[in-house]
């Protein structure tokens, strides 16, 4: 069973600690009360040892840490209801780890065995009491289709046809009902295939048998999830089809316990549960900051040469070539690439823009820092030029001292655990979980090229003598529209995303999005950028709402690529024109702080907000819309566009 | 049993029921342990299956009457795979 953990970090570096000094230390550190190396340590120890009963330790101490910092760990909390048709509570311990790893405290809720059905249609049920972020209906195919599971023999083709067609009305039915009470997300396992078909091979000599009908199911849950906003498909049968389904089952387990997944593979369920829980819980990682010798090639440029590095078709160069490809989907999905490493800058770019081999170039990296400085202050750098917060970086280097080096300087940063054989590498940087997004908005899709053209921007701004010369050249063009169908993934996605220029960081999902809009007195408007190098895209969302002759907002933000633009105050001149229009005499908001947007803090003050209270950390502002007006700066052109929403449930 | 085996199940039990490995003799069972029910004790079966990549039979599941009969009953399935 050796290759049963195929996902997890098996890192192993020269400063090894053992798991039990570990533990010791953990318990040491809460002792004294020093929680964030506690913290820390814990996170080695998961990494070093990612068991079942290293599990139970890091949840303990997880939860000791918690109460006793007084809730002050830097960790996302999320809930997470489970929905079963089997025994999932052993894996509970091991995702609540998993997610720890990501900075995510996850809270889990598990339902009764095989009550889905009815925890879904009552609006009342314990399920919607615990008022989850996400839902997992983890049911098998005995439960959800029994007809086709047992004696299916015995159906006649029309039966089975109709019991499969019942069986999708079903989960269409119960998640139409789930919708109508939770804007939770959902996420559906498909239906696994018999391994063992009643009909032996016959069964596969037709679409209408026991398999071909489960395949039918899973198509049409795809598209049944497709009709809703926040429903997504986990491929059960995809999942224990990848780690070989003799392996994955224990039959013992599963007469005894009603557990079907043997002990070694509920870590990778864990982890398969953990690839949809990191994006919606915002812990993803926006740029992937890679190395260069023995990770992005083999061998040593400077000193191999570049006829001497290995990067091709045959291997060993074969293997450095499938992590390439892999960073190249990477950069389709949006995620930035960059480099960072010990090199001749000149030696770095001949092996990138010439060696034939190479599916990656220069170009397809938002920056890079070749040099001899250490990784963490790169790091920093690079951050800073993408102006992305240090914990939307990942980082990829085949040296386990330099890991554990950013691991310690910099735990914001998501270090991806990399085995000893290169061959292996590629599969890291697909399964890490902090690269998956569940949407992908044209936005995403055109990042990197957007990055080039930010670079030409740079180079244009110190031309100009004075800010506004510049601001004048670049002909921004700014589009202000209320959201709709169209926009909706993406404005949910930016509420999600965005940490600082965010006035309130209020995470919103998708349906929230879509009842919002829909709900009276409030608006959600998008604002599209244009200048003279390009589109930068849906770019900014501020949500308000009005109460009476006040007009409250609940949410403005902005990219990181256009701060500093004067592209806020044309949206909140925008706010203002629209609230004062519908007979609105006050704008107010909060302004809430974090740890990531002092961007955004003088933002009120500086468009002429009073301070009207102050509550904990917030403070709230007001404008008196009937003395002051709030003008949009004369270099953006503003231009309305009317739009209803509509589109998914 | 072997005192590394015995050691090593103690560690897995100590995570699994939360308490300090010292406190757990070979002894150590049900009775004595208050958090050892049926849900625990499925969790220390999957734990022992995972550390030393074993397969129990139910039959050997529920001869795991205390810490000292886990440790006997690894050993065994170890010597019978090798």
């Amino acid at each position: 069973m050796s290759d049963s953990i195929s996902n997890s970090p098996s890192d192993s570096t020269s400063a090894e600690r053992n798991p039990s000094n570990l533990r010791a230390e953990v318990d040491g550190l809460i002792a004294e009360g020093a929680f964030d190396r506690a913290s820390r340590r814990l996170a080695e120890l998961w990494r070093r040892d990612p068991a079942s009963g290293t599990a139970s330790f890091v949840t303990s101490r997880l939860d000791e840490l918690r109460d006793k910092s007084g809730h002050k760990l830097p960790l996302t909390t999320f809930k997470l209801a489970v929905l079963r048709s089997f025994t999932v509570e052993p894996i509970v311990p091991l995702l609540r780890a998993e997610a720890f790893a990501f900075g995510i405290d996850l809270e889990v809720h598990v339902g009764d065995f095989n009550t889905y059905v009815q925890d879904m249609l009552d609006s009342q049920s314990s399920l919607y009491r615990f008022a989850p972020n996400a839902v997992v209906l983890a049911v098998r195919a005995d439960q959800a289709a029994p007809e086709l599971c047992r004696d299916f023999a015995d159906l006649a083709p029309e039966a089975a046809q109709q019991a499969a067609e019942r069986v999708v009305r079903g989960y269409q039915q119960w998640i139409g009902a789930f919708r109508k009470h939770s804007q939770a997300a959902l996420i559906i396992h498909s239906l696994e295939r018999p391994s063992s078909p009643s009909l032996g091979v016959l069964d596969d000599q037709s679409e209408a048998g026991q398999s071909g009908l489960i395949r039918q199911i899973n198509r049409e849950l795809r598209r049944v999830a497709e009709e809703f906003h926040g429903v997504y498909v986990l491929d059960y049968d995809a999942l224990v089809a990848r780690h070989g389904s003799e392996h994955w089952h224990d039959e013992r387990k599963w007469l005894t316990a009603r557990l079907p997944i043997a002990a070694g593979y509920l870590l990778p369920m864990a982890s398969e549960w953990m690839r949809f829980i990191v994006p919606l819980s915002g812990r993803t990682a926006k740029v992937l900051v890679v190395d260069l010798d023995n990770t992005l090639w083999g061998g040593v440029i400077g000193e191999d040469g570049i006829t001497g590095i290995k990067v091709g078709v045959e291997y060993p160069g074969a293997g450095y070539q499938a992590l390439q490809r892999a960073l190249l989907d990477l950069s389709r999905k949006g995620i930035l690439l960059a480099v960072c490493s010990k090199n001749n800058l000149d030696d770095a770019m001949e092996a990138l823009e010439e060696h034939p081999g190479m599916l990656v170039r220069a170009k397809h990296f938002a920056a890079m820092r070749v040099n001899w400085t250490d990784k963490t202050q790169n790091l920093r750098e690079i951050a800073q030029e993408l102006n992305v917060g240090m914990d939307a970086l990942a980082f990829l280097d085949d040296n386990p001292f330099e890991r554990e080096q950013v691991r310690a300087a910099l735990p914001e940063v998501t270090v991806i655990s990399l085995p000893k054989n290169p061959l292996g590498y590629a599969a890291a940087v697909r399964n890490c979980a902090a690269f998956e997004r569940l949407t992908l908005s044209s936005e995403d899709q055109q990042r990197t090229k957007m990055y080039a053209v930010q670079k030409q921007r740079a180079g244009a701004e110190q031309n100009f003598q004075t800010k506004e010369d510049f601001f004048r050249y670049l002909e921004q063009e700014a589009e202000l529209e209320l959201v709709s169908g169209l926009t909706l993934a993406r404005v949910a996605q930016m509420t999600q995303k965005t940490n600082q220029f965010n006035l309130t960081t209020r995470r919103y999902t998708e349906p929230q999005i879509a009842e919002m809009a829909e709900k009276p007195g409030w608006h959600i408007f998008s604002i599209r950028v244009r200048d003279r190098f390009g589109d930068h895209g849906l770019v900014g969302v501020a949500i308000v709402h009005d109460e009476g002759e006040q007009c409250e907002v609940d949410a403005f933000l902005l990219s990181c690529r256009v701060i500093g633009r004067t592209v806020e105050t044309a949206l909140l001149a925008h706010l203002a024109e629209t609230a004062a229009q519908r007979g609105c005499k006050r704008l107010v908001g909060w302004f809430l702080p974090t740890k990531k947007n002092a961007p955004a803090r003088d933002f009120y003050p500086q468009h002429g907000f009073e301070r009207k209270e102050v509550h904990g950390t917030g403070s709230l502002w007001t404008l008196d819309l009937t003395a002051s007006t709030s003008h949009c700066p004369d270099w953006i052109k503003l231009v309305t566009r009317e739009t209803k929403t509509g589109g998914k449930n | 049993m072997t005192a590394s085996t015995f050691e090593q199940v103690r560690n897995v039990a100590s995570d699994i029921f939360g308490i300090p490995a010292d406190k757990i003799t070979a002894e150590s069972s049900p009775e004595t342990i208050e958090n050892w029910d049926s849900m625990q004790h499925l969790n220390l079966v999957l734990a022992i299956e995972e550390k030393f990549r074993v397969q129990l039979d139910p039959e050997d599941i529920e001869q795991m009457k205390n810490i000292a009969a886990v440790a006997t009953l690894v050993e065994k399935l170890q010597s019978s795979t090798r």
